[in-house]
């Protein structure tokens, strides 16, 4: 399979009153054509800025990307002029965001914020846009799509505005869709609606998804590989059954340990992992996780241990060897 | 909709009527009568002067010939200082200039005002945006009774561009709609400003430039609109105040306005005249807030009257 983005050094920051926020601390990954990459993280580690990077959306002030590359294509992304990236944008990399509420415009229309993107990018006109507008939202599973088309966004339900989020993600045909956390705001069975919705799509349309999550569970069910984030880093990435079977770094241990399991018995508590993550501005040396880490030792408080290869097509960043850690 | 406007065009009158009974009650609490001059008048004389107006009668009667007069015949009045003329007549002749005024002060407002918060957001932390808020500052914070006099010492006295005072030509115009205007743009720069700022934060301008539009559509289309809804609510009293006249603005330029006339009659203690303008003032103020109500369903398809 062809590579589709290759992620190299990225790194970003944010200048604010307080100091110098590292919120991607050079992160490398790939992805190959229509593969599902799974990032996960807890809140505020970087998962939402390093796409938003990547989109080049990232609030400037007070945000820079300081450095790296982004290969889609044959193109680097983070090089690409104003122009270059607006053709790229909605056309061949979609995004949809956490929020459906907030994220869709409230004095436009369906129709018009459906619309626009093909209008753009497919050169279409009113009519055919509205046509294919329709075709996406009835795509998308929406009831009575054609009527719906000139009701505003207050008119829809939390998971109704997400599909339409998805439509609009769609609409150009994208080679790849980043997904921000699209279920958070949801209750569960929309969430799993959502959720089946896009692994219906994506084999469709054979497009490569980033879906980004903090909720391991999600995951499972849904990505060819993992990067796992910690305070900006990739701290484990592998493929998704080998970082469930196993895991290579505290961290990821942690995670697995806060989630509930069939197969636990009803006296097996969870475990959810202890502490805070770091404050990103002026973090100390060594490894992010280690006061938060049981097998932390005094290298980890030294040294930020480097990715390093533990297993076929897995890499793990820890001075500690946690294999068949226990659960 | 059309049954909303009904509805609030209705409810017109018990407010007026609660506007009517403030402004008696008040007109008549202040002490002192029209016709107490500094040279006193021979009683007899204050007495037949009373009797003429029907001020011997009791004040519930009063109040009921007066405000009845209004709501029966439009008729919101006499006038004490002058006996061939009423309250209307002053209406007549005075509304429409301070009227003509106010329209074109607000078209000033609206004009410069949010073209220039709209600019000064675009150009956030820029040489232009704190040129623009700078001049905000000083639009809001300088009077127009020292406003006033430097326009006419630049524009007619040293430049000769304009004429000094004056109202019926164009020309006569300029200088005081932008001195009436100048303050009340000032206020929706910077409110349009801080609207614009806060709405190109929002989540869905984001989603807008993550389909690849760019900066001027997601500007104009997808900001602009939402940040125009708080604007809005203060075009209501700002319009009001601004066409039922200014006395400041209408003394400094000699112009025959509303504003001017009221505060004579003020201290003449012209009552009529005096409550007839707050009554205009209220019916102005009303039916404005209406069209502001009426311009929030066209700006935000979330409102709906029914
Ligand atoms: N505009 C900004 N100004 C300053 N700091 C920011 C800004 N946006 C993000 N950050 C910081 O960057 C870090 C990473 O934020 P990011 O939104 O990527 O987290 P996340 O992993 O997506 O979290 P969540 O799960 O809550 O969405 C956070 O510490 C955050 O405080
Ligand atoms: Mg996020």
């Amino acid at each position: 399979m062809a590579t589709l983005l290759q992620v190299k050094g990225l790194k970003t920051q944010f200048f604010t009153q307080d100091g110098i926020v590292s919120a991607v601390n050079g992160i490398s990954y790939e992805l190959n054509e229509g593969e599902t990459l799974g990032i996960v993280g807890e809140s505020g580690c970087g998962k939402s800025v390093s796409v938003l990077s990547l989109m080049r959306l990232i609030p400037s002030p007070p945000g820079r990307i300081v450095g790296g590359e982004g290969w889609f294509q044959g193109r680097d992304l983070l090089k690409m002029d104003n122009e270059e990236i607006r053709s790229v944008r909605g056309n061949k990399i979609a995004m949809i965001f956490q929020d459906p509420m907030t994220s869709l415009n409230p004095v436009l229309t369906i129709n018009q914020q459906v619309s626009e993107a093909l209008e753009l990018h497919l050169g279409m006109d009113k009519k055919q846009s509205r046509k294919r507008s329709i075709e996406l939202l009835e795509l998308v599973q929406i009831p009575d799509a054609a009527d719906r088309m000139d009701d505003y966004p207050h008119q829809f339900s939390g998971g109704m505005r997400q599909r339409v989020m998805i439509a609009m993600g769609l609409s150009c045909n994208p080679q790849l869709l980043i997904a921000d956390e699209p279920t958070t705001a949801l209750d569960v069975t929309i969430q799993a609606q959502i959720i089946e919705l896009v692994k219906q799509l994506k084999d469709e349309i054979g497009m490569a998804v980033i879906w980004i999550t903090h909720d391991m569970g999600v995951i499972a069910g849904l990505a060819d590989r993992v990067n796992v984030m910690y305070a900006g880093y990739i701290i484990e990435s592998a493929d998704v059954k080998d970082l469930y079977a196993d895991p290579r770094h505290p961290y990821t241990l942690g995670l697995l340990g806060s989630l509930p399991r069939l197969d636990a018995g009803p006296k097996e508590k969870l475990t959810p992992i202890e502490g805070l993550p770091p404050d990103l501005i002026d973090m100390d040396p060594g490894c992010p996780f280690a006061p938060r880490c049981k097998y932390a030792f005094d290298r980890c408080l030294e040294e930020m241990p480097p990715l390093e290869t533990v297993a076929r097509r897995h890499i793990a960043a820890c001075w500690v060897d946690v294999t068949g850690g226990k659960r | 909709m059309g049954r909303y406007i009904v509805r609030r065009l209705l409810w017109m009158i018990p407010m007026l009527f609660i506007v009517s009974v403030i402004t008696f009650a008040f007109a008549h609490a202040v002490p002192g009568g029209p016709f107490n001059r500094e040279k006193p008048l021979p009683a007899e004389i204050i007495a037949n002067l009373e009797k003429y107006y029907g001020l011997d009668q009791p004040v519930w009667k009063q109040y009921v010939d007066w405000f009845g007069g209004i709501v029966t015949r439009l008729d919101f009045g006499p006038v004490y200082s002058s006996r061939s003329r009423r309250v209307n007549d002053i209406f007549a002749d005075h509304l429409p200039v301070s009227a003509q005024l106010g329209i074109l002060a607000t078209l000033i407002a609206v004009g410069i005002g949010m073209p220039l918060g709209i600019l000064a957001a675009l150009k956030q932390n820029t040489f232009w945006d704190y040129l623009g808020m700078a001049g905000a500052i000083f639009g809001v914070s300088v009077p127009n009774i020292v406003l006033g006099p430097l326009m006419i010492l630049i524009f007619a006295l040293t430049l000769g561009w304009l004429p000094v005072a004056g109202w019926g030509t164009p020309a006569q115009m300029i200088m005081p709609a932008l001195a009436l205007g100048t303050g009340s743009a000032a206020v929706i720069a910077r409110l349009t400003r801080a609207s614009m700022l806060q709405v190109i934060r929002e989540d869905y301008i984001r989603t807008a430039r993550a389909k690849g539009l760019g900066e001027r559509i997601v500007m104009v289309r997808h900001a602009l609109k939402n940040a125009l809804i708080p604007v809005a609510t203060i075009l209501g009293p700002m319009f009001a105040a601004l066409i039922t006249g200014t006395f400041i603005v209408e003394l400094i330029f000699a112009i025959p306005g509303m504003g001017k006339y009221f505060i004579t009659s003020i201290t003449n203690r012209d009552y009529p005249v005096v409550m007839g303008a707050f009554m205009v003032w209220a019916v102005a103020l009303i039916l404005a807030n209406i069209a502001v109500d009426i311009t929030y369903a066209f700006l935000d398809p979330r409102i709906r009257f029914d």
